[in-house]
């Protein structure tokens, strides 16, 4: 019963820290502190958060090698986006019909693909992502190629703050209970986790479905901020760009994902000024971090209230 | 009858059969051993009896249910616990959470309760760590909870898997080599524990093992396995002195 009540108190503790954080967000952005500029990164920021954090729960938790986060993103994207343009349903019910669908296009393509391994599942998810992407092009419906215009924005900062810390909460509370630690023991060997009584196409597809669902999330709130969605944005390179944020971070490591979401979304936009050479330079920053930091910035470590208790305590 | 009882068993790879005709009885609180040379098809029965390979032919029921068919982990629940030959811990993680993870199929919340961490979730992980830390005195790994499995000395690692393995609630255990890589002294330990392990959770334990001084000092009853096939069973001092054992070891006797 202590334990639960010193939970309560920190969680208090935490929620207060938040709200403050939340109002400063707020405040910046309603007196145009931060200009339209730092606003759009801001964006940016949190989806591609969303975005890394449940890819990492799939690469890096589960150790199944997912290239299909764009095709999750796209669903969540048309599906709230027919929800308030075509149907004129509320943005609330949109990003949950968004969720829902991608997480059973998750659920759909993960219970077959999931029994392959490594490499092969790599391909095979990168195939459905594509699909996903290619079948909207030809539905007349969604606008085919040129895709969907004037979408309202309703995506706020309420709703791009709420939603990364729900996906953060989420995510971490998942691993840090008995269904994580089953997680975790199919990514370190599957063969001893059955052995174990875990049976590891269930926690496969759980983590696949989930990681699909937040992938949904993002694609609305996206959808929802920029006017404008086509397939052209869902490509398997904006996979690749989510699978780069969760390699920097580290496999496996939550905190890492978010702190390589927050540098890459950064320098993407830093790097706008030297459009000649921003290619250049991201690879090359990206080649120099992997070969100093290989097993990625946070390695599986985490930044979590332990570490922050622990400086704390050193300060005083 | 017996708590296992194994017929007509036959696995295959390929064009070479690995395991033929296996027949096998286990009795409750039974300790029997399993040896033959290198490749005789040993770990091959032990993966097949885990559910890790499907059987190509035969029968194996395990306290009046049958095996066929199920997979690892349905065979985990119904009481059948393994080590590895070649160790496979949960490398990166810590020796508190290998032990952990062997009680999840019995965790007592559900997912939400997980998510939204609700009073279940705390009592159920505090269930789960005090019953996990249990297990670390019993083996003398509870100094070293939050170490990372993969940093343990070798005999630890090993007896950290058969802490993990008997987590999950066996009435069978099936050690896959134990002494392997271990010294006189380490094999010495491992047999008491052994003993020991058998009386205290009521066992019935079946392994394989090179070390003859280990299988006659413990076993009750011994399988000798060669080319895939059983070729003696008996009492180790019967085993001792088979013709075709000492044979299949050996070689014939030229004249």
């Amino acid at each position: 019963m202590q334990t639960f009540n010193k939970t309560w108190t920190r969680f208090l503790a935490e929620a207060a820290v938040l709200a403050v954080i939340f109002t400063l967000g707020q405040y910046a952005i309603t007196t145009g502190l931060l200009n339209q500029y730092y606003q759009i990164n801001l964006n940016s920021i949190c989806i591609n958060i969303i975005l890394a954090v449940s890819l990492n729960l799939i690469n890096g938790f589960t150790g199944q090698l997912s290239l299909g986060h764009a095709g999750f993103m796209a669903v969540g994207a048309y599906v709230s986006v027919i929800m308030t343009n075509r149907l004129d349903f509320p943005f609330i019910l949109a990003v949950l019909a968004a969720c829902t669908a991608a997480a059973l296009a998750g659920f759909i393509i993960g219970v077959p693909t999931l029994r392959l391994k490594g490499d092969y599942l790599a391909i095979a998810t990168l195939g459905f992502g594509e699909i996903i992407r290619v079948v909207l092009q030809n539905i007349d419906y969604v606008g085919g190629p040129s895709g969907i215009m004037g979408i309202a924005k309703l995506t706020t900062w309420a709703w791009l703050f709420g939603s990364t810390i729900l996906t953060l909460v989420v995510i971490t509370n998942l691993i840090n209970s008995s269904y994580g630690r089953a997680i975790i023991s199919v990514r370190e060997d599957e063969v001893a986790a059955e052995l174990m009584g875990i049976n590891t196409t269930r926690y496969k597809v759980l983590a696949f479905v989930i990681g699909a669902m937040f992938a949904g999330l993002a694609g609305a709130l996206y959808a929802h901020y920029f006017y404008i969605i086509k397939p052209d944005t869902f490509t398997f390179l904006k996979s690749f760009d989510i699978l780069v944020m969760v390699v920097l971070g580290g496999l496996g490591s939550t905190t890492g994902a978010v702190i390589a979401a927050i540098f890459i979304t950064s320098l993407t936009a830093a790097l706008q000024s030297f459009p000649a050479i921003r290619m250049i330079l991201y690879a090359l920053i990206l080649i120099i971090v992997m070969i100093y930091r290989p097993q990625g910035l946070m390695g599986n470590k985490e930044v979590g209230r332990k570490t922050l208790a622990r400086m704390w305590g050193e300060k005083k | 009858m017996s708590l296992m009882e194994i017929r007509g068993l036959h696995k295959s790879f390929g064009g070479l059969s690995a395991v033929l005709n296996f027949n096998f009885n286990l009795e409750k609180d039974e300790l029997v051993g399993l040896i033959g040379p290198n490749g005789a098809g040993k770990t091959t029965v032990f993966n097949l009896i885990t559910g890790v390979y499907k059987p190509d032919e035969g029968s194996m029921v395990f306290s009046d249910h049958t095996l066929m068919g199920l997979h690892p982990y349905e065979i985990c629940k119904r009481g059948i616990a393994r080590t590895f030959q070649n160790i496979r811990l949960f490398r990166d993680l810590t020796v508190l959470d290998n032990v952990r993870i062997a009680f999840h199929k019995d965790v007592g919340y559900g997912f939400m309760s997980a998510i939204f961490r609700s009073p279940a979730f705390f009592r159920g992980e505090a269930e789960i760590e005090e019953k996990a830390l249990e297990f670390l005195r019993i083996f003398k790994l509870d100094n070293k909870r939050d170490e990372v499995a993969s940093n343990l000395p070798y005999g630890e690692q090993r007896r950290l898997e058969i802490a993990r393995a008997l987590a999950t609630g066996p009435t069978m255990l099936i050690l896959d080599e134990p002494a392997a890589g271990m010294n006189p002294q380490e094999t010495q330990e491992l047999m008491q524990l052994i003993q020991w392990l058998r009386t205290e959770f009521k066992l019935s334990i079946l392994l394989i093992e090179h070390d003859m001084a280990l299988v006659m000092g413990v076993c009750e009853r011994i399988y000798v396995l060669d080319y895939g096939q059983v070729i003696a069973e008996g009492k180790p001092e019967e085993i001792r002195n088979n013709k075709k054992v000492i044979e299949a070891y050996l070689g014939e006797e030229v004249n």
